[in-house]
């Protein structure tokens, strides 16, 4: 089955699609079960990663930068090896293009080329142990000092801290919510790392305890008020593409490998894939990659074009792509059987991660709560217009 | 700038639940709109008046009403407040 038969692409875009794929073919799918095992990714990775410009693709301008499909295509291929990698690639991404759109002349000066190359790694601190889903609940306080601001609170789950050198970190100030730039080596600055998770068990997830960080006031990224309506959302509403794109690659590695598994395995003298009710599984498996990718190519296209309806088809692709990942992830392994659940196949790792897809950078819930409230804003602009 | 007033109030129709709204209403403290809507709106200016809504206009001021986002456009770029006169 093609993998290419449901987009048209320009030569551009399949140009450096291709040197997505092999990038992924070569360093990151013969590697991914070892950092899923051993929960770390190695810094050559992360140089590999940088040196083939893809840490500055989501920036609009300079070197390795993408239009929006090409960075759909990357997180497709990147998560279709490792969730875990295209998770690094979603944070970092996430703050660059704070910085990009929301940063002074000074923070551009200062940190773009840094993070384009890959010479600093960035994370993004805005979940708290009490303020996940409901971001406006977070604690940690910035409170003015002369110059500076002092930061003090906790962040968990936070993506990639094990390794970041900078966070970007959301605090409550007396004007608002607002985002700094913190850097790793702060004085007062402590990162734990978290192990044992479910999936993207690879994506060196930490947790910041910030006892007084001092923190120069040229560090706010936009401006007090602002840190949860523009700069997190805008920031999210990246993550949220590079993870729906992500989710495709994950649904396509699911289908590639049973399409594999089941034209070799064999049960009561058949080939797995002439059973009626495996073929109803790769057959939803088919349709479901196909739907998620157009969804996310047509977000894509509408943020190519700085479309004020790309942040809803965005949140809708990735509502339907993390579902579609997790039923393609749960119906391989039931497909690989026995095989599916041990370590010699990498369904299981697909499954682990899928889960995870359905929760980070906006849940299942919280996107149907999105969706379903767009969806009522237009009855109500159609009823408007009638009148 | 009326013309610009039209388009900018026709985009918040779809977000306020299709009630009208007045030049000067305080769109934000309305508490009709969505998390998503203030980027929704910075894309909405930018894209149709061809500005470039930076870290400096980040000021509540700019955002309230129908009148300071006018007024924003008008600033941001003049041609297009010229040319609808």
């Amino acid at each position: 089955m093609t993998i290419d038969s449901d987009m048209e692409l320009n030569p551009q875009q399949q140009k450096r699609r291709a040197a997505f794929r092999e990038f992924v073919d070569v360093h990151v799918v013969p590697r991914a079960s070892a950092w899923d095992r051993d929960e770390f990714v190695p810094a050559e990775t992360v140089y590999q990663l940088a040196n083939a410009g893809y840490l500055g693709a989501v920036l609009p301008v300079g070197e390795g930068t993408c239009d929006m499909i090409e960075f759909g295509l990357l997180n497709e291929e990147l998560g279709r090896g490792c969730s875990s990698i295209r998770s690094l690639l979603t944070v970092h991404s996430m703050v660059a293009l704070s910085v990009w759109r929301w940063g002074t002349e000074t923070q551009k000066v200062q940190w773009l080329e840094k993070l384009r190359q890959g010479q600093v790694i960035a994370a993004f601190a805005l979940t708290e142990p009490e303020a996940g889903s409901d971001a406006h609940a977070i604690r940690t306080e910035a409170v003015a000092s002369g110059d500076d601001f002092l930061l003090s609170g906790n962040k968990k789950w936070i993506t990639f801290a094990q390794i970041a050198d900078l966070f970007l970190v959301f605090a409550r100030t007396q004007r608002g919510l607002c985002a700094f730039l913190v850097e790793r080596n702060t004085p007062g600055l402590v990162v734990t790392p978290v192990h044992g998770m479910l999936g993207t068990r690879a994506s060196m997830m930490g947790e910041l305890r910030l006892e007084h960080c001092r923190v120069p006031k040229q560090n706010m990224i936009g401006a007090p008020g602002f840190g949860l309506s523009h700069i997190a959302s805008s920031a999210l509403d990246c993550g949220r593409y590079s993870v729906a794109w992500g989710c495709v690659g994950i649904a396509q590695t699911c289908l590639q490998s049973c399409l594999q598994y089941t034209g070799r395995r064999k049960q009561a003298g058949t080939l797995l894939r002439d059973h009626q009710l495996i073929q109803r599984m790769i057959a939803q498996m088919a349709v479901g990659v196909r739907a998620a990718r157009s969804l996310c190519y047509n977000a894509g296209q509408l943020r190519n074009a700085g479309d004020p309806a790309s942040m809803i088809e965005t949140s809708i692709a990735k509502y339907f792509s993390c579902k579609t990942a997790a039923k393609a992830a749960q119906d391989a392994v039931q497909i690989h059987g026995a095989n599916g659940c041990s370590g010699e196949y990498p369904v299981e790792r697909f499954y682990r991660d899928a889960k995870i897809m359905e929760i980070i950078e906006g849940s299942n819930e919280i996107q149907e709560i999105t969706i379903a409230q767009s969806a009522y804003e237009e009855v109500a602009e159609s009823l408007t217009l009638a009148t | 700038m009326e013309h610009s007033k039209e388009q900018v109030r026709t985009f918040l129709v779809r977000h306020i639940g299709g009630r009208t709204i007045g030049d000067d209403e305080q769109i934000f403290a309305s508490g009709f709109v969505n998390s998503m809507f203030a980027m929704q709106l910075v894309l909405f200016l930018e894209k149709n008046f061809k500005i470039a809504i930076a870290n400096e206009d980040l000021e509540i001021k700019n955002f309230a009403s129908i009148n300071a986002m006018a007024e924003l456009i008008a600033r941001k770029n003049p041609a297009i407040t010229e040319r609808s006169h």
